[in-house]
């Protein structure tokens, strides 16, 4: 049963890729690449409720594994891609309109769009370490030719510094894996199950430490890149800002999760293995230091989706400080603002990315008096902003909150730092968001209707989670962090 | 102790492998240095190959091939191609000078056996220095990346990289499971492909391989 359902959610985009790239010049290419992601979206709602039932499971021989961590990431990653394809529907019509995108750049976005939903699932419910690997290098080679769709100068030099800096990232994360593989291949012996993470789970306390540290070291430095940790983080500000809006919607809301994930697997075994908080003092140092560094790089920003980019990076610190904290409080709260930061910051690139089409430009000077030409457009990015900045009632708020105190007792030091740093975030943001959405306009309107439904539906989720979070909801996240320790 | 002649021999291969990418390091011809890159995946083969002898692990012979097909005749049979539709035989200037490239090399082999040393010292059934050349070729392929200016001399240094984490792999661990190696050799596959569009459009772009013209995207 669940090797069918599991089947369904890895073949569904797969499919959809295929298919794709036989169709995807056809005039409705938009609606199939939609209508493939919410199947896949609702094959991973049916695995969902099975795991948070029966509790973890493995299928396929043990080479995939799905506990409540990472069956939350399938769902989140399955419901954004789906919005995101609604969102692109349109966003891509106008680009095509506005001559900025031809039939054929088309079809490699849909085929590819498809291609990597299937490399972040697949990434995320594997067992083993080193599929992981090849499903995060698959990520990045499906997504860095639609980081360069526009082929101006810029997205070209964003997408090679994408590549080459992603692919040397990646490369010591494969070291990583060869290491612990090298530890566990004397504890499990030769074959297949020495890369398995339940197997590896199963005898953390026998894998020996020295190579576990170092290899912790590479496999952070590594999935690190990915997740845009300074100080490695100097291709994603560009492969935002260059790439089609909806590309930096899913990078910045799925991808930099996925690589989190494969992250907190070896975190999970180094633990268990040293006995030490070795490996999350690490990412609590990483955590800190992108956070204060994207905070102050914020307010440079002149490029609307560059600064949203940084914005990124900021929240990808802070959760990853929060998972280096650990404990069942800090990682809850991490996991929880793991799914703000998502479902916002999509939220926010899609209203984003309509404001530019109606601007033409994504110098933030330049775009002005949203509320004007469409309040929809301008409330959006608005609610998106006050949320993402963690005003209350979203739920941004309760995550970063829990976030805050947790560290206010365990490692009260950090609190002044935590505060100061998002309070910079907010004033650098907040000034630049304001003229933008109230102010005197010279927008114009657009060819085809503007996709908001999924702004709103994102927002709204957003503000009922930071009203009221459901019990079920609230035990699957606790049960998950139980996992994680 | 006396040294089973098999691992005495992938002693001897993995020291070539650190010569060669020291030799890649100083090659200035994009021509050699593709040359360099085929004798480094020959290399390789062998030493799968003897691995795979001298320990019976089966499924090595599989790796050794397609380290052959991929590595040994197709890579550098497409890069010969790529070069030569592009034109791009020329020297490749570096960012810094050869000599003290070299200099910064030799630190980088010794804090790389610095780092490997606990690992080693634990180690059984393999000579001390594997990890270690291992660790120190992946990071002077680093080094190559960071330092060349065109393209092309990129992807190389890129698909050096990758080798040395493949003689990492077999040497130290004798072979990740099958299904793994194929994932990394497809992603490998696919990644040269992407990285010869890529080619064309940077050339069609901006007239030239030269990286140099790639740095305007900064903060400001």
């Amino acid at each position: 049963m669940i090797d069918l359902q599991l089947l369904a959610l890895l073949l569904t985009p797969l499919l959809g890729g295929a298919l794709l790239a036989m169709f995807g010049s056809r005039a409705w290419a938009a609606e199939l690449n939609s209508v493939m992601s919410f199947f896949t979206f609702a094959a991973s709602v049916m695995l969902t409720i099975r795991v948070v039932d029966a509790g973890p499971q493995v299928a396929f021989d043990e080479q995939f594994f799905i506990d409540q961590f990472n069956v939350f990431l399938v769902a989140l990653t399955a419901f954004v891609a789906f919005t995101t394809s609604l969102f692109s529907r349109p966003y891509m019509r106008i680009e095509q309109h506005h001559g900025k995108l031809s039939t054929g750049m088309l079809h490699l976005y849909y085929s590819m769009y498809q291609m990597f939903t299937f490399t972040m699932l697949l990434g995320l419910t594997s067992n083993n370490l080193g599929i992981i690997w090849v499903a995060m290098e698959a990520a990045t080679l499906t997504t860095v030719l639609l980081v360069s769709l526009y082929r101006t100068p810029a997205s070209l030099e964003a997408a090679w510094k994408y590549f080459i800096l992603c692919g040397v990232g990646i490369a010591l994360a494969l070291f990583g894996t060869i290491l612990m593989y090298f530890a566990a291949e004397r504890v499990l012996g030769e074959g297949g199950t020495a890369l398995l993470w339940t197997h590896l789970n199963a005898v953390k306390g026998e894998l020996e430490p020295t190579v576990l540290k170092l290899a912790f070291i590479f496999l952070l430095v590594g999935y690190g890149t990915k997740i845009g940790l300074v100080p490695l983080h100097s291709w994603l500000p560009d492969a935002h800002a260059e790439g089609p809006t909806p590309v930096s919607a899913v990078l910045s809301g799925l991808l930099l999760n996925v690589a989190l994930n494969a992250v907190m697997r070896s975190k999970v075994l180094v633990d268990g293995s040293l006995g030490t908080h070795f490996a999350g003092n690490l990412m609590m140092g990483f955590g800190l230091l992108s956070l204060v560094v994207a905070a102050l790089f914020l307010s440079r920003q002149k490029d609307i989706k560059r600064m949203f980019a940084y914005s990124s990076i900021e929240h990808m610190g802070l959760i990853t400080f929060a998972f280096g904290m650990g404990g069942p409080v800090a990682t809850f709260a991490a996991m929880l603002h793991m799914t703000m930061h998502s479902l916002t910051k999509s939220a926010i690139f899609f209203a984003v990315g309509h404001a530019v089409q109606k601007s033409g430009t994504q110098v933030m000077e330049n775009i002005r008096g949203m509320m004007q030409v469409s309040p929809t457009v301008g409330w959006g990015l608005m609610l998106g902003t006050l949320a993402i900045l963690g005003m209350p009632p979203f739920g941004v708020f309760a995550s970063e909150f829990l976030i805050i105190t947790t560290a206010m007792h365990e490692y009260p030091w950090t609190t002044p730092i935590l505060l100061t740093a998002l309070g910079i975030a907010f004033a650098a943001i907040f000034g630049k968001v304001q003229p933008i959405v109230f102010g005197e306009t010279t927008a114009k309107r657009l060819p085809h209707p503007p996709a908001l439904v999924p702004v709103f539906l994102h927002l709204l989720l957003v503000l009922i989670l930071g009203l009221y979070m459901p019990t079920y909801l609230a035990n699957w996240y606790r049960q998950a962090a139980a996992l994680l320790g | 102790m006396q040294i089973p002649y098999a691992l005495q021999f992938v002693d001897f291969l993995s020291a070539l492998l650190l010569l060669i990418v020291f030799a890649m390091l100083a090659q200035r011809r994009i021509l050699s240095l593709i040359n360099l890159f085929a004798w480094q995946g020959a290399l390789l083969t062998v030493s799968t190959c003897v691995v795979a002898y001298s320990t019976h692990q089966h499924h090595l012979y599989y790796s050794a091939a397609l380290t052959l097909v991929l590595k040994v005749l197709l890579l550098p049979w497409l890069l010969h191609r790529l070069i030569q539709k592009l034109n791009v035989k020329w020297d490749v200037e570096t960012l810094i000078n050869i000599p003290s490239t070299m200099l910064v090399g030799i630190g980088i082999v010794i804090f790389a056996f610095n780092l490997a040393a606990p690992i080693t010292e634990m180690a059984e059934g393999l000579t001390r220095g594997l990890i270690g050349i291992a660790l120190a070729s992946v990071l002077l392929s680093f080094l190559m990346m960071l330092t060349r200016r065109k393209a092309v001399s990129q992807v190389v240094a890129f698909l050096s990289l990758e080798n040395s984490l493949f003689f990492a792999a077999t040497s130290a661990t004798q072979g990740m499971p099958l299904v793994v190696e194929f994932g990394i050799a497809l992603d490998v596959m696919v990644a040269s492909f992407i990285f010869g569009i890529f080619f064309f459009q940077i050339r069609e772009t901006f007239d030239s391989l030269d990286i140099t013209n790639m740095e305007n995207l900064k903060d400001d």
